[in-house]
């Protein structure tokens, strides 16, 4: 089979293949530049808030007078920084990353089968990415510049912006097709090509995260689609679906017939943005708990709560984003519900993350770069998690809705957590795809560094928010409160650079290690399950001979084995 | 394509269906959910307005016939979908290409009436942005009605480009695969079915109430 592969061109072999494992090395790369690109962005907007008006360093000579002036940033530049920072990192860092990466790679493989159910489907899913993140690119050259309505593109803000909305909004309907092609495919592929033996309870926790992932993905961007278009038309058409009647934009009454909404945006983006955070972290469970179960050498500890508790995660994720709203003056019967809802979900979480952390309890823990990531990923999460509550409460939501609070709780969930978990899988998973193990001295480099300034970088934002710092301000100096936590902000800034700065280890170790001659054993963690069972790296079609499930996922230390991990896929213990 | 993925034409036992079907029936589930938001957004918008400012489709001007009739001609292409599917369950061919070319020419029946009737509204100035009434507090029923409907052409217009392309290309798969072609048939249907039916949620919201 492999050799039939072989003879295909360079492009039908790299560019436009069909094979989930290219297919999944394509979205990998991608997600990781527009990760760094986004990360750069946001590096410019720390050197504005910690040293607001002064030129920025090397870069700000090269940008053009529409961006800078004299070096130092304009207002308008800030907000699309913001806004694309944003979306950069959502929809096309992390979630391809997740899904379209790791989800491409490791759930055809662990399941056993050939390929994806509908291979060029997933091509095509791919595609569309590109082409949704070439249009978002494109829009920083737009005259007036990319979208800089923030990523939640609020109306009517969003609605009488210049043309970079515009850009951002056709870009976002690729985006979401990609995601509803590449969710589709998961689901089916999951459903149906399971290697024999391979029953519900013996699939592997990531592919079960995988799965409600791609519930959440289909069912929960389609409204967002349909808010785009609103938009769209609201722009493009001169609609006032989010314009009420007689708006006033600054001094000036806006030509538009009115008579709509703008509360209906904030709802029908919030109705894909909410279960897009559990999209966001569920994936990176995932990885934790393969991680987790091999490095601590024995079974998760709850695998079927666990598995439990991330459906009912997915289902009540579509009955809590008005938690997002509670400062609209939705009304007092709307937030009741949603704070309980809020408060509901949270059991589900804190299940997942309390199974995690008993399955520690009694191990010999191997203490492998991956397993670094995994074990900062609790505490990390843990943190993200917990100071959501207060957020999920509408008294104290009055205090810190808005606030760098909120950014700080937001990126605890999915830098340390979800970007930690996507280290973990690329540490773990690595081997897999080129044959060759990471260098461990310059993981554990890479690893320590993130560690600290990640928290450099966030936890100055708590207390920065509980002083009551907007997220939105360009100078917060010009108030005696946002220059009371200056000090602050000039330490979450050089946190940031370093932490930049932390990932050239990462950098050199990914590209270095693919040239070492030394090669990687198959089953080089002495893992269970099924994607360690083809060649490495998997060829073709993934498996030499058709897999058969004997057993669970977690088999490890079984007593009266004479090895401490049994394979899915080995009958007998010999 | 050397790999094989099965249950490309065998159902799968679990689920009792071929992973197209599956497919299909997911892809829709995403379409309920697209549309769904679109009706939501219509309740939401019609129960913020004022309701001497929100107008029946008849004093917006739509034609309650010519709907009624183009309700008809859709529910009449569904009909002739299942019967080109039936056709190729009972291997008649011919029977097939007759029954797939009225659904195919009925669609176009239908984009062409929609056609006049957005001429129609063109023609006494009522474009997308116009408010209902014009003066006061308007609402925005003409905005959904263009919104919802053009989508929904383009719902139709995207089903009969697979259809075209299914009864003068994918056709040649009945010499080599009848199974997968027939499944391929009654994949195209289900969606053309399912477009259907938001059309016959469509003409009552918008010319009816």
């Amino acid at each position: 089979m492999s050799d039939e592969h072989s003879d295909l061109g360079f492009l039908r072999k790299y560019v436009f293949s069909t094979d989930h494992k290219t297919i999944g090395i394509q979205y990998g790369i991608t997600a990781l530049v527009f990760l760094f690109f986004g990360f750069s962005l946001m590096m410019m907007m720390r050197w504005q808030l910690a040293y607001p008006g002064s030129a920025i360093p090397i870069i700000g000579g090269l940008l053009p007078d529409t961006l800078v002036d004299r070096g130092a940033m304009l207002p308008d530049f800030y907000n699309q920084l913001g806004a694309m920072h944003g979306t950069i990192m959502v929809f096309m860092g992390i979630v391809p990353l997740a899904v379209g990466a790791f989800g491409n790679y490791v759930v055809p493989l662990q399941i056993g089968a050939p390929d994806m159910a509908f291979p060029r489907l997933n091509m095509m899913s791919y595609q569309a990415f590109v082409i949704g993140g070439i249009v978002m690119l494109a829009s920083f050259f737009l005259p007036g510049g990319a979208a800089s309505s923030g990523w939640t593109s609020y109306a009517p803000l969003a609605v009488t912006a210049t043309t970079g909305q515009t850009f951002w909004l056709i870009g976002m309907i690729f985006l979401i097709a990609s995601s509803l092609l590449g969710a589709l495919n998961f689901i089916v592929t999951i459903l149906h090509i399971r290697a024999e033996g391979l029953t519900f309870f013996r699939l592997p926790f990531f592919v079960w995260s995988q799965l409600v992932t791609a519930f959440l993905l289909l069912l929960a961007f389609p409204p967002l689609q349909a808010a785009a278009i609103f938009q769209l038309m609201d722009r493009l058409a001169g609609t006032s679906f989010f314009l009420p009647s007689g708006l006033v934009v600054g001094g000036e009454q806006i030509v538009a017939a009115g008579g709509g909404s703008p509360l209906l945006w904030q709802h029908l983006f919030w109705f894909l943005a909410h279960p897009e955070v559990y999209v966001l972290i569920l994936p990176g469970m995932g990885i934790i708990a393969e991680v987790i179960a091999n490095n601590t050498r024995k079974p998760l500890w709850g695998y079927r709560p666990m598995v439990y508790s991330l459906l009912v995660l997915g289902f009540l994720s579509f009955g809590v984003w008005a938690h997002h709203m509670y400062m609209t003056g939705m009304g007092t019967t709307m937030s009741t519900f949603f704070q309980i809802t809020t408060m509901i979900i949270s059991i589900p979480s804190v299940i997942i993350l309390t199974c995690l952390v008993i399955s520690l309890w009694g191990a010999s823990i191997r203490f492998s770069v991956a397993m670094l990531f995994a074990l900062a990923f609790l505490p990390m999460f843990g943190i993200g998690g917990l100071t959501g509550l207060p957020l999920g409460l509408a008294a104290p939501d009055a205090h810190l809705h808005d606030t760098y609070y909120v950014i700080g709780h937001f990126h605890y969930v999915v830098a340390p957590g979800t970007i930690f978990a996507m280290f973990a899988g690329i540490y773990y998973w690595y081997p897999k795809a080129t044959g060759r193990t990471l260098n461990v001295t310059l993981g554990k480099v890479h690893f320590w560094l993130s560690f600290i300034f990640m928290n450099g970088v966030f936890m100055p934002m708590m207390f920065e928010g509980m002083a009551g710092v907007s997220r939105r301000l360009f100078d917060p100096t010009i108030y005696d409160h946002g220059a009371a936590v200056h000090g602050l902000t000039v330490m979450t800034s050089w946190s940031a650079w370093c932490l930049a700065a932390a990932q050239i280890p990462f950098i050199i170790n990914f590209f270095w290690s693919m040239r070492k001659t030394e090669r990687a054993e198959e089953n080089p963690w002495q893992a269970t399950t099924l994607e360690w069972a083809t060649p490495t790296p998997p060829p073709h079609g993934n498996f030499t001979e058709t897999p058969v499930v004997y057993r669970g996922p977690y088999e490890y230390s079984v007593p009266g084995a004479d090895r401490d991990f049994s394979p899915q896929y080995v009958k007998q213990e010999a | 394509m050397s790999v094989v993925i099965p249950y490309q034409v065998e159902p799968h036992p679990v689920t009792g269906v071929t992973s197209g079907k599956l497919g299909i029936w997911l892809f829709l589930a995403s379409e309920v959910m697209l549309f769904g938001a679109l009706f939501s957004s219509y309740v939401l918008l019609r129960v913020g307005a004022a309701v001497e400012n929100w107008p029946t489709g008849v004093e917006a001007g739509l034609n309650v016939p010519i709907g009624t009739a183009n309700t008809l001609v859709l529910i009449t292409s569904s009909i002739t979908m299942v019967m080109a599917w039936a056709s190729l369950k009972m291997d008649n061919l011919a029977a097939f290409r007759r029954y797939f070319g009225t659904t195919i020419a009925l669609g176009l029946v239908f984009l062409v009436v929609k056609a006049f009737e957005y001429s129609d509204k063109f023609g006494h100035h009522i474009f997308p942005a116009t408010g209902w009434p014009e003066a006061g507090d308007p609402s925005v029923f003409y905005g959904l009605y263009f919104t919802l409907t053009g989508l929904h052409a383009l719902h139709v217009i995207l089903g009969i480009l697979v259809n075209l392309w299914l009864l003068f290309f994918g056709v040649a798969l009945w010499k080599t695969d009848k199974e997968r072609l027939t499944g391929r048939i009654e994949i195209a249907g289900l969606y053309w079915h399912f477009v259907d039916l938001v059309w016959i949620f469509l003409f009552p919201t918008l010319y009816l109430l």
